[in-house]
């Protein structure tokens, strides 16, 4: 059963910006590997529980108590664009 | 063709925790920018969510006071989006097993109580804030956006109804008992004006007596209750005119333009969402016992429909007692003047008259005016005692509100105290009837009205501080 | 007499004790070999002489003043580039992160701190641990000290190469599906992953949180299950950690293995495997027999599926976990017009094809209509495996398989073909998705000299009796010695 892939789609979704020939490449290895993965439809799981952690624990907390912040300079260092205290980021849409 | 709405609320609540969610940052809007930040609620790199307790009893506590079920074990899910404001770009929320689910909370309009239902609640971390930088100001022609973190994982819980909404007077009202109860718990400030409370309305409408649901409308971005009555009302005609001239609602979210009245459709890029929700692997399941569940419902403050029915049973008449037990502030001072003695019904005029309108009018909330129940208690027994006229009473209980002293010595300041000394009264009383005998031989002749006219002069001589009763008692024992 | 690059962490910390070395003496020692290894190895992207001298100087005067804090005080460490060091660069080999200065260390690196370890720099890995190879870093490719055309494995190369050039004692991994233990398999090391929970994941940059763990890459398993000593118990920042005290590592080393019932895995033990591997599994299997071992065949059938379902549930975990690298906050921007525009780009130019390939395909196996059949399924296979584990140690102390299905290969021999690079993993990835302990022994030598590796697996918090066997492997397996340097000046 050939995988269907909305490749672009997948590509938007994960915000990567890939050229038309970079996009056919992945989908064609992302076939081979999923061809390949698909292989977890066949074990009869009917009943089982999905497993997302590996150890049966529940309830980790904490207090709700403050604890010291990052020092601000030190944060905005390491910014591509920070100014007068706040990250700077490009608008959020297009200007029409 | 004649259309019933249907809607569904949701609300998001940010809870006064001393700490984020999910880091030991302090919870304070106040703050400069980015100064409430830490590896986990800035994203960085390596950082893992550690959930804080307090939050998920208040959430608990939510969902006990609205009737809910509480998931023994739910999970937290994280739901991918992309946006600059949210560190991870995926935010930590509650998919399938929310820690609260299947409550309901009843709600009166013009004196009709309808059930409406309360799908879940489930925890969630908020988002940090942008500021959109622009000639106008609006988002479409910002220039570029400034981005501060300090509010990023500060914990939000979300209240989602039931689509059991039938009319926007009906949508006001869940959303004032839903923030009137979240308020009386003590978990959030709860304030519209500042975010810490947020409803967005789920709107659709059919054919009266069809059941299936119309297209559904999410409408964001009402900062009162006034505006989400209105927002909904709008969105209700508007989609009807749609319908009526053969048009199709869509299916999208839009926004509230307060000055226009009027909503305006969300433009986005991304096609419908896909938020990729799955089991957040660095979380592990809440497993709520009944013994947990236990000790936090024993933490319950008695909500406001209890209080209401309580003080309905005081005597006090059903709309006083719904806006005491409505009010943080009201009700302790009502309670704190029952205590001292005050009698409920008076008691719960002073406070949602005058009291009220004075908080209103000085913008200061009654907790920080200088009156105590004690106050209160004395002012009602000065009353009782005819010692002040009620119309005196609430001029003195404004000057009690403004700091000038305790009701009696206010009283007494500004000339306020009733003669009801019976010698002073009579003396009174019978200067009048000497200087108006022809009038005194009408009223004792059966021209009964003039006994208006006696009361007047009275206290017209005695500067307006007689007790009008003891007058007129004495102006009777006169004509004899 | 020995080079002191050349000792185990417990040769050196006794030569520390008697005062024969000193702290500075065996930093100067791993620099002075990585100034003469790394042209040709590359195993390190970062080396912080200053740093790890300065730490030295503090470790002997504790030391001279006896106050040592511990057996790893004044020791040599590698830490591999996807551990948080407080304002050391930490780039996870991604060009996304290149110059980043971390604002913290991880809990890891600050227990290590504390203990006194020196750290000589940070190593090479496949970007964002995703790889078996270390080819795939921005940085270029590290490459094996028993042969420098080949590989080292990976993604924790650049550690296990340090340790084999001798340019650190030891060195700390991660492994997600065999990170540390393919590694120490491909350059004669012991690399042991520790059960899901007892080493805390704060600071480590996430690949898939459901299976990464740190661990050791050492000479020997003592040198081995000290340093996990080190690093493992409860951290209230990591809330998967696991709140009970960490078994001991030492405690039964020397125990010898006389009575354990140990397990053979047949699906991991045969079809795949290079036969010098199988060979060497084989022999390993019948000394342990002899050395008085209850030899036991199991046959563990979902683990056949468990790569299957290990590249649905990684990338998926990993398509989230590298959202976060988006051009925002910190590392790479590529600028454009809109913010949407400005993260696309950079996340186009900032990751390697690796790296977008499997963001792709967890974000694929997680979109909607293909949840259920993808990772969805694959995690209820989680549980089979779970379930099939569970059982068989029920019947065995340890199980045992081949770590790698062959010795080293050589550079670009797989990197056009990623199904081929996946299977690298078969016999290490099953662990990780059962949470367990792990570890792979050195057991022996291909005829072109290339190290062989050992697998041992445990039950969840059996590293007590995983250490004890290993160290009873590696008494019975013929010493592999070190490798013969190339040294090129520098």
């Amino acid at each position: 059963m050939p995988i269907e892939i909305d490749i672009a789609h997948v590509a938007r979704l994960a915000r990567i910006e890939l050229s038309d020939q970079q996009l056919a490449d992945y989908r064609a290895q992302l076939g081979v590997i999923l061809d390949h993965a698909a292989r977890v439809q066949e074990l009869p799981t009917d009943g089982v529980a999905p497993t997302s952690h590996p150890l049966d624990m529940v309830n980790a907390f904490r207090d709700d108590v403050v604890s010291p912040s990052l020092d601000r300079d030190e944060v905005l260092s390491q910014a591509p664009d920070a100014i007068n205290g706040f990250f700077r980021v490009p608008p959020s849409l297009d200007n029409e | 063709m004649k259309w019933e709405p249907v809607i569904g609320i949701e609300v998001h609540v940010e809870l006064e925790t001393q700490s984020k969610m999910f880091c030991g940052c302090a919870v304070d809007f106040e703050a400069e920018p980015n100064t409430n930040v830490c590896p986990v609620c800035l994203g960085l790199p390596g950082a893992l969510p550690v959930p804080n307790r307090t939050a998920i009893e208040w959430i608990t506590k939510i969902g006990l006071a609205f009737n809910c079920s509480i998931s023994e074990r739910s999970q937290f899910h994280r739901k991918n989006y992309f946006y600059s404001d949210q560190p991870k770009n995926y935010q930590i929320s509650q998919f399938d097993v929310p820690v609260c689910h299947d409550g309901w909370i009843d709600v009166t309009v013009d004196g009709e109580t309808s059930r409406i239902r309360v799908n879940r609640a489930h925890m969630e971390e908020d988002t940090g804030k942008s500021i959109h930088v622009g000639e106008s100001g609006r988002i479409h022609s910002a220039t570029e956006t400034l981005l501060n973190f300090n509010r990023a994982g500060v914990p939000l819980v979300e209240i989602v109804s039931e689509a059991d909404i039938r009319s926007a007077a009906q949508a006001r009202a869940y959303a004032q008992d839903l923030r009137t109860v979240v308020a009386a718990l003590g978990v959030s400030d709860a304030k519209l004006e500042e975010g810490s409370i947020r409803f967005d309305a789920n709107v659709s409408i059919r054919p009266v007596g069809t059941e299936p649901f119309g297209t559904k409308v999410e409408v964001k971005n009402m900062n009162s209750f006034r505006s989400l009555e209105r927002a909904v009302d709008y969105e209700i005609l508007r989609q009807a005119d749609v319908l009526d001239q053969g048009g199709t609602v869509d299916q999208e979210t839009r926004h509230w333009d307060e000055g226009e009245g009027v909503t305006h459709s969300m433009r986005s890029k991304e096609g419908s969402s896909d938020y990729r929700y799955f089991p957040e692997p660095d979380l592990l399941p809440i497993e709520v016992t009944e013994e947990w569940r236990n000790e936090i419902a024993a933490t319950l403050p008695e909500l406001p429909s209890a209080r209401a029915a309580r003080y309905v049973g005081l005597g006090v008449d059903a709309d006083s007692a719904t806006s005491l037990a409505g009010s943080e502030p009201l009700m302790v001072m009502f309670e704190s003047s029952l205590a001292a003695g005050a009698p409920a019904q008076v008691a719960a005029n002073w406070l949602t008259g005058e009291v009220t309108a004075w908080s209103r009018r000085e913008s200061t909330d009654i907790t920080d005016s200088a009156l105590t129940g004690q106050h209160v208690a004395q002012l009602a027994a000065m009353v009782e005692a005819n010692s002040l006229s009620s119309t005196a009473a609430k001029e003195v209980l404004g000057h009690v509100l403004a700091g000038e002293g305790d009701p009696a010595d206010v009283a007494a300041a500004h000339d306020l105290i009733q003669i009801s000394d019976s010698g002073a009264l009579e003396s009174a009383v019978d200067q009048v009837i000497g200087e108006n005998e022809d009038q005194f031989a009408r009223l004792a002749g059966g021209e009964d009205k003039l006994i208006g006219f006696f009361v007047g002069q009275v206290m017209r001589v005695t500067g307006g501080k007689a007790d009008p009763r003891a007058v007129t008692d004495i102006i009777r024992s006169r004509i004899g | 007499m020995t080079d002191p690059a050349d000792f185990t962490l417990v040769e050196a910390a006794a030569a520390l004790r008697a005062g024969q070395q000193t702290s500075v003496a065996l930093t100067e020692a791993v620099l002075t070999r990585a100034s003469l290894t790394e042209a040709a190895v590359h195993a390190y992207l970062t080396i912080d002489r200053s740093g790890a001298l300065a730490a030295a100087e503090a470790a002997d005067r504790r030391i001279s003043s006896g106050r040592a804090v511990g057996p790893l005080d004044g020791l040599p460490i590698a830490l591999k580039d996807n551990m948080m060091t407080r304002g050391l660069e930490t780039t996870a080999s991604s060009k996304i992160l290149a110059g980043y200065i971390p604002p913290y260390d991880g809990t890891v690196v600050a227990r290590l701190r504390e203990a006194g370890a020196v750290f000589v720099g940070k190593t090479n890995l496949d970007e964002f641990a995703m790889g078996s190879s270390t080819e795939n870093s921005a940085f270029g490719p590290t490459r094996n000290p028993w042969n420098l055309d080949t590989v080292p494995g990976g993604s924790s190369g650049g550690s296990a190469a340090a340790v084999a050039a001798g340019s650190a004692l030891a060195g700390l991994g991660s492994d997600t599906g065999g990170s540390i233990r393919q590694p120490a398999a491909l350059c004669g090391l012991v690399g042991m992953k520790p059960t899901y929970g007892l080493v805390s994941r704060y600071g480590l940059i996430a690949f898939a949180s459901s299976l990464d763990q740190i661990g050791p890459l050492t000479h020997t398993v003592e040198d081995a299950a000290i340093l996990y000593e080190a690093i493992a118990g409860h951290d209230p920042l990591d809330a998967t950690s696991f709140p009970g005290p960490a078994p001991s590592g030492t405690v039964r080393l020397g125990a010898g293995v006389s009575g354990l019932r140990v397990g053979i895995v047949n699906e991991l033990s045969g079809q795949g495997i290079d036969d010098e591997v199988m060979a060497a599994f084989r022999t390993t299997v019948e000394r342990l027999a002899a050395a008085g071992a209850e030899i036991v065949e199991l046959s563990l059938p979902s683990t056949a599926t468990a790569l299957s379902a290990y590249y649905l549930i990684a990338p998926a975990e990993c398509s989230a976990n590298l959202a976060r690298f988006d051009g925002v906050r910190y590392g790479l921007r590529i600028d454009g017009g809109t913010v949407d525009e400005m993260m696309s780009r950079t996340r186009a130019d900032g990751f390697g094809p690796e790296v977008i390939r499997r963001i792709l395909l967890g974000t694929y196996a997680l979109s909607a209509g293909y949840y259920d059949a993808f990772y969805g399924q694959a995690q209820r296979v989680r549980t089979l495996i779970i379930q099939e584990f569970a059982a068989a140690y029920e019947q065995v102390d340890v199980l045992v398989s081949p770590t790698a299905p062959a010795p080293a290969f050589e550079l670009g021999a797989k990197t056009q073909d990623p199904l081929s690079m996946y299977m690298q993993d078969i016999c290490t990835i099953p662990s990780n998705l059962s949470g367990h302990p792990a570890m792979s022994v050195p057991v022996g030598l291909s005829t072109t000299g290339l190290p062989i590796g050992f697998q041992v697996m445990a039950p969840a918090l059996g590293e007590t009796v995983m250490f004890q066997v290993a160290a009873a492997i590696e008494e019975l397996s013929d010493d592999i010695g070190r490798p013969v340097l190339e040294v090129v000046a520098s």
